[in-house]
């Protein structure tokens, strides 16, 4: 029995640190370990509620827009809040383009590596692979531009960002063409994150941490009543606009240009791949199965009512049945600490709301070889479902819950991606099942953007050009006292921001993520988290280049940024 | 790319570096003859967005920069080594290898001997200092990494700092922003490999390409402010209109960065230009210092138009930060902050001659006038918006300024002081909002 370390998993937001015991060729326990604390949430006490949002943002620039979206929620839902329908279209456009793009992301630039050998790559065949490519993508004219970049500017050999040492590993099983082919598409994702930063920014300001939110709704404005020239009152011109105003017809032309543009790539590049990936390495379905428990949160409200129905359905799958899915309450998310660096005078969970962050340092002194021993090991704390449940968040759990709860829409995407894939419905909860569920996601999302698109622009048309509500803006209006909450997903997973406000300030805060749940070390009861579950039976060919185990790490598309997003103490504690 | 793209994108970058159009033969030439310059990032206690900025750069482009330009030897986000090999193969090619730029994201945590940021088991701290001693330049890029941004925050509690209170042995860049503009980092980059040295820089190691002018002055929606067109409410005709974001609370006119002109993703918009205010998030400790960000600041700035990053001096990190702190912006324009020797002193304009501070749109009407639409829109904006109590401006001569640590660097001592959560920070802030209290 050996033990290996992974530190740093490279490939992930955040510091993550995976530690292994591997006996037999496999591993057999597991512990993952968030490095990293930066104590954001006491940051948010003392300010302006309606300034939270800016701040929350900052827990993620991966995900970007999705914390400030969360906070801007969870503060609406203190206040009593109704956003306008239009504000809620532009929400869901602006949180759905960035979540296609980390899906996106997600696959090419943090996993396809794991897949994919680069230095087999350059031994490709170009005409096979465009002939190979051609069979399965209609995109295949990029191959041997690939090639010659590997072979002329790499001189062959992968250096720089494209040297591993996992290269001729035991575990690639691809041939040097489909090799070639994946990395062909890695760099056709990098050119498509332009499309994708000009599509965000168009309607967030900036990419990442969009600039637009509003506490009521969104801050972009629509042309008054048309282009009317501005009534000139002396002073000189102003200078040329060399873009159109976001809600202009002509800012809207142009979201949907680029919106055509990615989703044409999701659905003749990213799709087949994924299931390219999991025809290649069928035995993968069979790894990193993980726990029994599916946690879904929903996302993108179809209505503004207090409790709208989402588009990606809410609800639960546990002891790994499909036969029935639960109803979620806030009230039984609960955190544990007592495997993760902080103090809690408290016995057992707490419940979220009332959680509180007091970041001690209990490891090995530095340099950390190895955290073997030491039963506090990550800034990560344990969130259980109703105390006890270890859950995993993200597209995986999304689309089986979705595709329980009924969703036509999740349907209609998942069923012909198994099919082409040759797997069933459970086994998207595998390493690479977790793959194929992302890409079926974004399949799903793609042409719901436009389809919101298209309603923004009737109601704008019919004269309704209200994107937020500001009756609450006023600080005078709000309670002396309120607490709020919003539970919505974000692409890596389930994510629930808890505010309290006092005395028109915030008085406590706190986050728990997708990563957070998926990264989760041991509870109180010993129980592993979903990642630490996923990684026991993994085979390791070397010890010294542990690749397998990176597949299944980066199944999850895991943030450590978020999951530490270990706000810090409460100033002041929250009385119940 | 294409040669015709290529000379596209090197006249575009010596537009960015404000060079007249004749260097844009001499970049192409120099990036085509240099081989791929190699860079280290670091991450520390960072949220990626850097990472993610540099993915999106529009030009060139991410995999041009990743395949051609450069050699990315470690970036722990993007490279496809993991573990204990990616940290040895940084290692060895840190000592004798060709010359490297260090990129640093995120800020340094010292609390903690360093434990709250571990990379391969080591705190942040130390690999960033023997990262940025072996590199030709160390660039922090992005507000955590140059002064320790959100995590240093009021009631942070890790005792993170900036890159540069680690003093690092390289020329350091500081390219704040959250997250940076990529066409800044990029262009930093690109400076350097044409010329082989770093862009002009002002006193807090600010390429002034980038940072040397206020966000104010090159809006463009400037000249709304001079008209007295204000929008006053979110979505009202104001808004609508374009008309200027000041009392909604945009920093723009107390804050250096270059996004009017530059924005983001190939021009596309920026903040102001979409409709939100500017949150001045290039200013050191821009969230104790900026925040609220919806809060009007206290006056307009008579005399902003001419106000540049050279008049304001070496009083950039300390001077701005901490007049901001006191709301005593009104004069910033006058004052003169200079240093002198291993002291900072600070001067100001007789007393007769300062603005007096104007405490309300009713009593004191800014100077261009409010649009006559929207006078009643705006007193009931003010009530909301705007110190309304008349808050005197503290005299410079009491900003305390502390005497610098060390001659090395004289600028850090000051910075710590004015960017440290101070105790009446709290309790100011719960007395403006008394104030809001007290007008209504």
């Amino acid at each position: 029995m050996s033990r290996l370390v992974i530190d740093p998993v490279t490939r992930v937001s955040g510091h993550l640190r995976i530690e292994a015991e591997v006996a037999g060729g496999q591993v057999i326990d597991a512990w993952s370990s968030g490095t990293m604390f930066r104590g954001i949430e006491a940051l948010l006490v003392g300010h302006d509620p309606r300034d939270a949002w800016l701040l929350a943002e900052r827990i993620c620039g991966s995900c970007s827009g999705a914390h400030g979206l969360a906070s801007a929620r969870a503060v609406e839902n203190a206040l009593s809040i109704t956003i306008p329908p239009n504000a809620r279209l532009l929400r869901n456009m602006l949180a759905g383009i960035g979540w296609i793009a980390d899906l996106i992301t997600g696959f090419y630039q943090r996993a396809a590596f794991d897949w994919a050998d680069v230095a087999g790559a350059a031994r490709a065949d170009p005409w096979a692979a465009s002939r190979l490519a051609g069979s399965t993508n209609p995109t295949s004219g990029d191959t041997a531009d690939a090639l010659a970049r590997v072979e002329r500017e790499l001189g062959g050999m992968p250096t720089g960002l494209f040297w591993s040492d996992a290269w001729d590993h035991p575990a690639h099983q691809l041939t040097p063409e489909a090799d070639l082919i994946l990395f062909a598409h890695y760099l056709r994702a990098l050119d498509l994150q332009r499309t994708l930063a000009r599509a965000i920014t168009t309607l967030g300001g900036k990419d990442p941490h969009p600039q637009t939110f509003l506490v009521g709704g969104m801050a972009l404005t629509p042309p008054w009543g048309g282009p009317t020239p501005m009534a000139n009152r002396g002073h000189p011109d102003l200078p040329e606009r060399t873009t159109p105003a976001a809600l202009s017809s002509e800012g809207l032309a142009a979201f949907q240009a680029l919106l055509v543009q990615v989703s044409a790539f999701v659905g003749d590049v990213l799709v087949p791949d994924a299931v390219a990936i999991v025809r290649a390495y069928p035995q993968w379905v069979e790894v990193g199965r993980g726990t029994a428990g599916l946690l879904a949160y929903g996302e993108f409200p179809q209505d503004d009512s207090p409790a709208p129905s989402f588009l990606l359905p809410r609800g639960r799958l546990m002891d790994g049945s499909l036969d029935q899915g639960y109803h979620v309450d806030e009230q039984d998310v609960r955190e544990s600490v007592a495997h993760a660096w902080y103090e809690d005078e408290s016995a057992g969970p707490r419940p979220a709301s009332q959680g509180q962050t007091l970041p001690r340092y209990e490891g090995p002194a530095a340099p950390v070889a190895s955290l073997e021993g030491w039963p506090r090991y990550s800034y990560v704390k344990a969130p259980r479902y109703a105390g006890l449940v270890p859950m995993e968040t993200g597209a995986a759990a999304r689309m089986m819950v979705g595709y329980v709860a009924g969703s036509s829409k999740v349907h209609q995407a998942v069923d012909p991606i198994l099919a082409a894939a040759g797997v069933e419905l459970p086994d998207l909860q595998s390493s690479v099942g977790r793959i194929l569920a992302r890409a079926a996601e974004a399949s799903v999302l793609a042409p719901l953007l436009g389809s919101w698109l298209d309603e923004l622009r009737t109601n704008l048309a019919t004269g309704d050009l209200a994107v937020a509500d500001i009756t609450s803006w006023h600080p005078d209006t709000w309670p002396a006292e309120a607490s709020g909450f919003a539970l919505g997903e974000t692409s890596r997973g389930a994510l629930g921001h808890w505010v309290t406000i006092r005395d028109r300030r915030v008085a406590g805060y706190q986050v728990v993520d997708g990563s957070t749940w998926n990264l989760s070390p041991r509870d109180d009861d010993g129980r592993r988290g979903p990642l630490e579950s996923a990684l026991i039976g993994t085979p390791v060919a070397d010890l010294d280049r542990p690749l397998e185990l990176l597949r299944t790490i980066h199944a999850f598309d895991p943030c450590g940024g978020c999951a530490a997003h270990a706000f810090g103490i409460r100033a002041r504690r929250v009385t119940p | 790319m294409s040669r015709r793209t290529f000379l596209k994108f090197c006249s575009a970058m010596a537009g960015v570096l404000a060079l007249p159009a004749a260097f844009g033969p001499r970049i192409a030439t120099a990036l085509q003859a240099a081989p791929p310059m190699r860079l280290v990032w670091l991450h520390g206690q960072a949220c990626g967005g850097d990472t993610a900025a540099f993915l999106r750069s529009p030009s060139p482009t991410a995999s041009e920069l990743f395949v051609r330009l450069l050699s990315v030897d470690y970036q722990e986000m993007l490279m496809a080594s993991s573990g204990a090999n990616a940290t040895r193969a940084m290692a060895a090619s840190g000592g004798n290898g060709p010359d490297y730029l260090a990129v640093i994201e995120g800020s340094v945590p010292r609390g903690a001997n360093g434990m709250y940021c571990l990379v391969g088991g080591r705190p942040f701290a130390d690999v960033v200092r023997d990262v940025s001693a072996g590199a030709v330049a160390t660039i922090a890029v992005g507000s955590c990494a140059v002064d320790g941004g959100a995590p240093r925050a009021r009631n942070g509690v890790t005792g993170a700092v900036g890159v540069e209170d680690l003093h690092p042995a390289s020329p350091l860049v500081n390219l704040p922003g959250c997250p940076v503009n990529v066409h800044n980092l990029v262009a930093t980059i690109v400076h350097y490999l044409t010329f082989k040295e770093l862009p002009p820089m002002g006193a807090a190691h600010r390429p002034l390409f980038a940072y040397g002018g206020l966000v104010h002055n090159q809006c463009e929606r400037r000249a709304h402010f001079e008209f007295g067109e204000f929008a006053t409410e979110w979505g009202d005709a104001g808004a609508q209109q374009g008309w200027c974001l000041y009392k909604l609370g945009c920093k723009g006119p107390e804050v250096f960065a270059n996004c009017p002109t530059q924005r983001y993703a190939e021009g596309t918009s920026w903040a102001v230009e979409s409709g939100h205010g500017c949150i001045g998030c290039t200013m050191p400790a821009f969230w104790n210092t900026m925040l609220p960000a919806y809060r009007r600041l206290p006056s307009p700035l008579p005399f902003a138009s001419t106000i540049t990053v050279d008049q304001v001096g070496g009083a950039l990190v300390g001077g701005v930060a901490g007049l901001a702190g006191v709301h005593a912006v009104a004069s910033y324009g006058r004052a003169r902050l200079s240093r002198q020797g291993k002291t900072m002193s600070v001067e100001t304009e007789p007393a007769d001659e300062a603005p007096a501070p104007l405490p309300d749109d009713e009593e004191a009407p800014s100077p261009a006038g409010d649009p006559p639409g929207a006078t009643e829109a705006t007193a009931a904006t003010a009530q909301v918006m705007t110190d309304a109590v008349p808050e005197p401006i503290l005299p410079l001569e009491e900003v305390p300024l502390p005497e610098p640590e060390s001659e090395a660097a004289p600028g850090v001592a000051a910075l710590e002081a004015l960017v440290q959560p101070e105790p009446e920070r709290q309790v100011e802030a719960g007395d403006s909002i008394d104030e809001e209290r007290a007008d209504q």
